[in-house]
């Protein structure tokens, strides 16, 4: 096993009582980052997260310098929108984030804001997040009042204002473009991609970069330590660290900063140090290796690394860093139906492969589960996904089954990707535990088929 | 019940002006509606409507929306029991099935005497430390049936109301904005290149 001693990036100040206030931040090297950026021009400053190949925290894992490099020159004002709206099944590490270092995150907000040149920034935080708001409120007041943001920054010319929002409970905001869309005050729907682009046409139609909490909190050290110490960490592609919350059938469930690609799956979930194995003594049967909407991996694949280029291809994603694990005591059709009734619930509505799909999945689901389920059922589940993303979906290899993987990510025939996301815990399910469906159908349900007296019309 | 009052009022034009477009302000002020009357009432739809300029419709349109904000009034305290996925691989069903018949009704409606609604949740962001739950959007870990009853009679006695406010209250500490600090709103079609880029470049 590979136990990575570098030093943790954003997890430094978990342990502390009092991490969150302004005192422990500076007394711990807050904002340091900010000043050391302040010394060096915005697009210095762009061109150092550049080399450091920052990956996004949120789920699509876009090189954050890149992004923000997409902004059309001369388009007044850009924004900054900050996405705190985790919701994933399996995920987290944000709600960490913003409840034990709030003035991380604020710092790495004022140095994004600086190198795009946003002059105001939204920091939008989950609705059912009661502590965080307070947190993050607490911690804007305090460092509006040190002259840490607003007006003139700490003597310079540099001035931006955050602005603290927050949602109402519903996961398609997490949705890069239906984020923007709530911050406008209108429901949470996506918006197509292009043209809305939220680089080119954001919030009020402006230049907006959205970016997840995780990945703004590592722009302070990037800035004090340099994008070279950075890419010393994990792989080349992939620098630096990342939080995963391991959750599910392990002795010690945890949130772990660890490094890219240097820990493998194996490590976290069997290391002492980390999960410590599986509970009770039992075998693994499956993980889902990056949130809900990630195809699940089998024991086969543990000796991954945690690194994107060996996943992607390899059939699934790391996504939001949420690694769930199931043991052989789960009844796998149970956890693909609670998945499934999850995107049934979550849809917002606006496409039709997604909007009814999901709920046809679930209902097909239900019915398997009440012991009704039909012959054609699985196929049916198959067909139903193929029209939300046609074939071939993502999936892992699996030498059982004798079949390769098919890489990441998934084609859609919807707006956003809440749709095809559907489609992993059912493929994953049905591909490599077949036989626990099968269980659940009986021939012997007749098919319900109900004549009713024809409907009298009135006036007919 | 009840436009906003006075006070509020005032809260809800100052929460308006940190935005470039008041209409964004709508999430915020039904959270102060609900904040208010502990649900949101059809008299504050309308009154947020005057603030923002747009029609009640359009209020009533993007409050329908989220799960968080009720149309009738619910229990005084709202428990949301966590059945996604990582919760449910520890018992989160048994746990919501628990406490429903510790209260003795079924998930989505309120004890008799308003004081319990119960809801059945998707992942709140705990998933470590499973199986979890909420009151008010206050979080409870790893919660056992014992632990589930405690927390229940507690709440009824009034013996957990510094931790855990009644519903409608979220986050009890407010951001400021002062007037004197504030780098102002960067309002579409009026702001210019900001001004440290332009110093950056010369
Ligand atoms: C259905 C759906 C839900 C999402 N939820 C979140 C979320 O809760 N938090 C997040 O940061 N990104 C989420 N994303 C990804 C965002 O759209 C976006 O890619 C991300 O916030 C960009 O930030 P990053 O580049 O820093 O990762 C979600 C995407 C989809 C399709
Ligand atoms: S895929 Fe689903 S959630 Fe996404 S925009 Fe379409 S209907 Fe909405
Ligand atoms: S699954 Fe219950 S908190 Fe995440």
């Amino acid at each position: 096993m590979t136990i990575s001693d570098a030093a943790p990036i954003v997890s430094t100040r978990f342990s502390l009582e009092d991490g969150h206030t302004l005192d422990r931040y500076l007394a711990t090297g807050g904002y340091e980052g900010l000043k050391a950026a302040l010394a060096k021009s915005p697009t210095a400053v762009g061109d150092e997260v550049k080399a450091a190949t920052l990956l996004g925290r949120g789920g699509a894992g876009f090189p954050a310098g890149t992004k923000w490099g997409f902004c059309p020159p001369g388009v007044w004002p850009r924004y900054l929108v900050v996405n705190g709206d985790e919701s994933e099944p399996g995920t987290y590490k944000d709600r960490l984030l913003m409840e034990k270092d709030p003035h991380q995150l604020i710092e790495g907000v004022l140095i994004a804001c600086y190198a795009i040149g946003a002059a105001q920034a939204f920091l939008y935080v989950r609705g059912e997040m009661a502590l965080a708001q307070e947190r993050i409120a607490q911690a804007l007041n305090d460092a509006y009042a040190a002259g840490y943001i607003g007006k003139d920054i700490l003597g310079s010319e540099y001035s931006v204002d955050i602005v603290l929002h927050w949602g109402a409970g519903a996961y398609i905001v997490g949705e890069e473009t239906a984020l923007i869309e709530s911050l406008e005050g209108n429901r949470g729907m996506p918006r197509l991609k292009p043209p809305f682009f939220p680089a080119a046409k954001g919030l009020y139609l402006q230049p907006t970069v959205v970016n997840n909490v995780e990945t703004l909190a590592n722009l302070p050290w990037i800035m004090t330590n340099g994008a070279t110490a950075f890419t010393s960490l994990g792989t080349e592609k992939a620098p630096g660290t990342r939080l995963f919350a391991v959750s599910g059938h392990v002795k010690n469930p945890g949130v772990f900063e660890v490094e890219y690609g240097v820990t493998t799956f194996r490590d976290l979930i069997y290391a002492p140090v980390y999960c410590g194995g599986i509970r009770d003594g039992n075998e693994l049967k499956a993980f889902i290796p990056g949130g809900g909407s990630a195809p699940w991996f089998l024991p086969e694949h543990v000796d991954m690394p945690l690194d994107p280029s060996v996943v992607s291809p390899g059939g699934s994603m790391l996504g939001s860093g949420a690694i769930v694990v199931m043991d052989d005591t789960t009844d796998m059709v149970r956890a693909c139906w609670r998945l499934v009734r999850f995107y049934a619930r979550e849809s917002c509505g606006k496409c039709t492969p997604c909007r009814e799909g999901t709920s046809w999945l679930e209902k097909i689901l239900t019915r398997l589960l009440a012991g009704e389920g039909r012959r054609g059922d699985l196929d049916l589940l198959l067909d139903v996904v193929d029209n939300i993303s046609p074939a071939p979906f993502p999936r892992g290899a699996s030498e059982a089954g004798g079949f390769g993987a098919v890489p990441f990510p998934y084609k859609k025939t919807t707006i956003c990707d809440l749709g095809p996301s559907v489609g992993s815990p059912i493929v994953s399910a049905l591909l490599h535990f077949r036989d626990e469906f099968e269980a659940y159908i009986s021939d012997d349900v007749p098919v319900d088929v109900r004549v009713g007296q024809p409907t009298e019309v009135a006036g007919v | 019940m009840a436009r906003f009052t006075a006070d509020r009022t005032i809260l809800a034009r100052e929460i308006i002006g940190r935005y470039p477009r008041p209409k964004s302000a709508l999430i915020p002020l039904l959270h102060l509606a609900q904040e208010q009357d502990g649900y949101v009432a059809q008299d504050a739809m309308e009154h947020i409507a005057e603030l923002v300029d747009v029609t009640p419709a359009e209020v009533l349109g993007t409050c329908s929306f989220y799960e968080m904000f009720k149309l009738e009034p619910v229990g005084e305290y709202l428990v949301n029991v966590c059945t996604n996925i990582s919760c449910m691989l520890l018992g989160g069903e048994e746990l919501l099935h628990h406490v429903e018949g510790k209260l003795g009704i079924k998930s989505g409606s309120t004890t008799p005497d308003g004081t319990f609604t119960i809801e059945d949740v998707e992942c709140i962001a705990a998933c470590t430390e499973a199986p979890c739950l909420q009151v008010n959007y206050r979080y409870f870990y790893k919660v056992t049936p014992e632990a589930a009853d405690a927390l229940i009679d507690d709440l009824r006695h009034g013996r957990r109301a510094h931790e855990v406010p009644k519903h409608g209250i979220l986050a009890r500490t407010r951001q400021q904005l002062p007037q004197d600090k504030r780098a102002g709103n960067a309002v579409p079609g009026i702001a210019e290149e900001p001004v440290w880029l332009r110093t950056a470049e010369a």
